[in-house]
């Protein structure tokens, strides 16, 4: 019995390595980066947990997984009941295996990493969860309550309203999301790309909800198609998860030249839309030689990721202060990095320049350096005076972020906003209407897929909480 | 799915296609569009619902089958389906007793200024519609346009129809006369046509409104690729638009931007006839 490893055993294993695709050939196409890892590394990598008591990483975890069971069921390789616990406390692992910051979450509070590696929870996470896909039989159904006649409305079918949703069903009420778009996932499907968290593994985690008797109709704009006040008419209680609306504009000079896209546009043409990368899409996307994307965040190494594998011999990432900075993940980073993207810092954009046809040409910055920290706490970037130079490029992408969408805002004038039209939702997610919660991107402003999607775990309790007080 | 009712032909590559689509006609208003995709794996694209029945829960729309994805779309037969329609999108036209209003269309544009046209008429305006085209079989709606406009003038390039010239001959004439100059102006067609209404009118300063047909992908607020400069600032034309003030548009650049993909069009389609 594995339960029978010591502690000083334990303490002995080296943390696993995650198998990676070869950049060389990674960098051209959109294969997923991460191999994940085979059974016996995933045991030996379990093993490495010490089962501590006080459990600190999961207080790291925005949905509560409960971190050391799971991982001690794996590590007795007693998958179905790794699963089973994995499953129960998190509506999408296979999604969080891949993409979560686990470095700043579960891992960074790991007792293991005060003096060492911490243990590699994400990839477990993403083992025990792929697994499970791939063995559906050998698991425990989830026995659902009797239905509390009670229904739900979630607007919106990305990580905040999938993992509500999931809860939901499982309290016994019924559910049903509207979504936007054509299809499942939200910023899952049209921001975060194939070679990050192939859409199959979407496909698959949506199942799952289905088979809990939640259901989605697509093309459903609310605040559109139909309003906030009709939901709630129709239902007992709502959940409001429709995400980030239209990007900050950079407000510099050829904003709107041919060759210049938001992140979003090109992240959808792209993900969503197959352009460039699916063989019968039918959307087209300008690809570039010369790529400059504006940012340093997650999306935008998402963007100059995508730009490097349609075909772009130089992509870069434009960033005003150091990397030391940059919000993006450390593995994105890292992976952008080996696939031979240029990590241009300290520089700021200054306009976009554009050829007599009307197309992108370059791109015109300066050069900037660190001042004093400014209400972030990050240093402030400083212009330098006559650093100012042209970068040729075809293609730029603006990824600084997004503004609130306001079509159902728009609608549903009792409903509090902030200046920057953001619901405003406590920390259970109730808004400032009876039965209406909220939570996600629309809350928060630009964050993070497992910041979603613990509002809509909490959000979730509160509902469930709500109703069974009504 | 969307189910197609009726398909006609009413000028040459343009048809009027009936669309049950109950909760879109419910919260339509005249002025918003739709976004429609045909099928898994094709392009979402935008068209003006040109009208709706809410009692039998369907939309009309007008679609000129220009490139590849319309051509489909067109070719749906009736009883066939439509994937995916989303929508009422963009703002509603903002409908206001003006008095006398001229209503401008050219070519499909006029389709799109069909329901515009017809709210602001039953909004007690006094409306004169002008509407252009290249030659007789591109003039469509004008016994509908007539049945609500006190007058229904008609331009062609060839003189096949009506005047021989454009729509702006027509209005140039109105503005010239007191007893007709419009106090408003509604133009909806190709982009030179309303760059050259939104000219014309400029110099009186007669409200003019255009409804814009930039590049678009999820038309919900959220990609950022239908921007268009109004004012000198990036507006969306999904939530701020489709309709803006013609004087503040720059069509210039709208017309560059929706020049974006030709290239890749074009490929497109010969792609396409290759494979028939």
């Amino acid at each position: 019995m594995t339960n029978n490893i010591s502690v000083k055993d334990r303490m002995a294993i080296e943390r696993t390595r995650m198998p990676e695709l070869d950049a060389t050939v990674r960098s051209r196409n959109f294969e997923e980066v991460n191999q994940g890892l085979s059974l016996e590394a995933a045991i030996q990598e379990a093993q490495r947990c010490i089962q501590c008591k006080n459990r600190p990483c999961v207080e790291g975890c925005p949905v509560s997984v409960s971190i050391p069971d799971f991982v001690g069921k794996l590590a007795e390789n007693d998958l179905s009941a790794a699963a089973h616990i994995l499953q129960r406390d998190n509506a999408l692992p296979a999604v969080c295996g891949r993409v979560c910051p686990q470095e700043h979450q579960c891992e960074s509070k790991c007792v293991r990493g005060v003096k060492g590696e911490s243990v590699a929870i994400g990839y477990l996470e993403r083992f025990v969860a792929d697994w499970a896909m791939e063995n559906t039989d050998k698991l425990e159904k989830v026995a659902l309550p009797p239905p509390t006649g009670k229904k739900v409305a979630i607007v919106g079918c990305g990580p905040a309203g999938l993992t509500a949703a999931g809860e939901l069903a499982r309290a016994g009420h019924k559910v049903m999301i509207f979504e936007a778009l054509h299809d499942t996932g939200g910023v899952l499907r049209y921001g975060i790309p194939e070679f990050r968290l192939p859409k199959t593994i979407i496909d698959s985690e949506v199942k799952r909800l289905g088979e809990l008797g939640v259901e989605i109709e697509f093309n459903v704009i609310v605040g559109k198609t139909i309003t906030l006040p009709q939901l709630r008419e129709e239902f007992d209680a709502v959940f409001i998860a429709n995400g980030a609306g239209l990007p900050t504009m950079l407000n510099i000079p050829g904003e709107n030249l041919k060759g210049v896209y938001a992140a979003n546009e090109y992240l959808t043409r792209v993900n969503l839309m197959g352009a460039g990368r699916l063989p019968g899409a039918t959307t087209p996307v300008i690809k570039g030689k010369h790529v400059a994307i504006i940012g340093g965040g997650n999306t935008a190494m998402d963007c100059v990721r995508t730009a490097r594998r349609l075909g772009a011999d130089r992509a870069m990432i434009i960033y005003r202060r150091t990397e030391k900075e940059m919000p993006a993940r450390l593995e994105e980073i890292k992976h952008a990095k080996e696939e031979g993207v240029e990590f241009i810092m300290l520089t700021a954009p200054l306009s976009i320049v554009g050829d007599k046809d009307g197309w992108v040409s370059a791109l015109a910055c300066q050069k900037m350096e660190l001042g004093e920290p400014d209400a972030s706490g990050r240093c402030k970037p400083v212009p330098v005076a006559g650093s100012e130079y042209e970068l040729p490029v075809d293609v730029v992408i603006n990824a600084v972020g997004t503004n609130a969408n306001p079509l159902l805002t728009a609608t549903a004038p009792d409903l509090s906003l902030n200046k920057w039209g953001n619901i405003v939702a406590d920390e259970n997610g109730m808004t400032s209407l009876e039965g209406v919660f909220a939570g996600g991107d629309i809350v928060r402003g630009g964050a993070t897929v497992i910041l979603a999607m613990g509002d809509g775990k909490s959000s979730a309790a509160a509902i469930n909480k709500w109703l069974s007080s009504k | 799915m969307f189910e197609v009712l009726s398909n006609t032909t009413i000028g040459p590559s343009l048809h009027r296609m009936v669309i049950r689509a109950p909760r879109i006609a419910a919260a339509r208003k005249p002025g918003q569009f739709v976004i429609v995709r045909l099928a898994e794996g094709e392009e979402r694209i935008p068209l003006t619902i040109g009208d709706a029945n809410m009692a039998e829960g369907t939309i009309t729309l007008f679609i000129q089958a220009v490139g590849a994805s319309t051509r489909m779309i067109v070719a749906t037969p009736v009883g066939g389906f439509i994937r995916d329609i989303a929508g009422p999108l963009g703002k509603p036209t903002h409908i206001e007793r003006w008095g006398r209003v001229a209503c401008v269309g050219g070519g499909v544009g006029t389709a799109v200024l069909y329901p515009l046209a017809k709210a602001l008429a039953d909004a007690g305006n006094q409306v004169t519609t002008i509407i252009g085209g290249r030659a007789a079989n591109l003039i469509i709606l004008k016994d509908e346009l007539a049945a609500f406009s006190d007058n229904v003038l008609i331009t062609t390039e060839d003189g096949s129809m009506g005047r021989k010239g454009f729509v702006t001959m027509e209005l140039g004439d109105m503005l010239a006369d007191p007893a007709l100059c419009p106090h408003a102006v509604f133009a909806i067609g190709p982009v030179p046509m309303m760059k050259a209404v939104a000219e014309l009118t400029r110099a009186q300063a007669i409200p003019t409104f255009v409804s814009l047909n930039p590049i678009m992908i999820d038309g919900t607020g959220m990609c950022g690729g239908c921007r268009v400069t109004v004012g000198g600032v990036s507006m969306f034309a999904c939530v701020d638009g489709p309709e803006f003030d013609a004087h503040q548009v720059d069509f210039d650049n709208l017309f560059a931007r929706l020049g974006t993909y030709r290239e890749h069009e074009a490929a497109d389609c010969r792609l396409k006839e290759q494979v028939k």
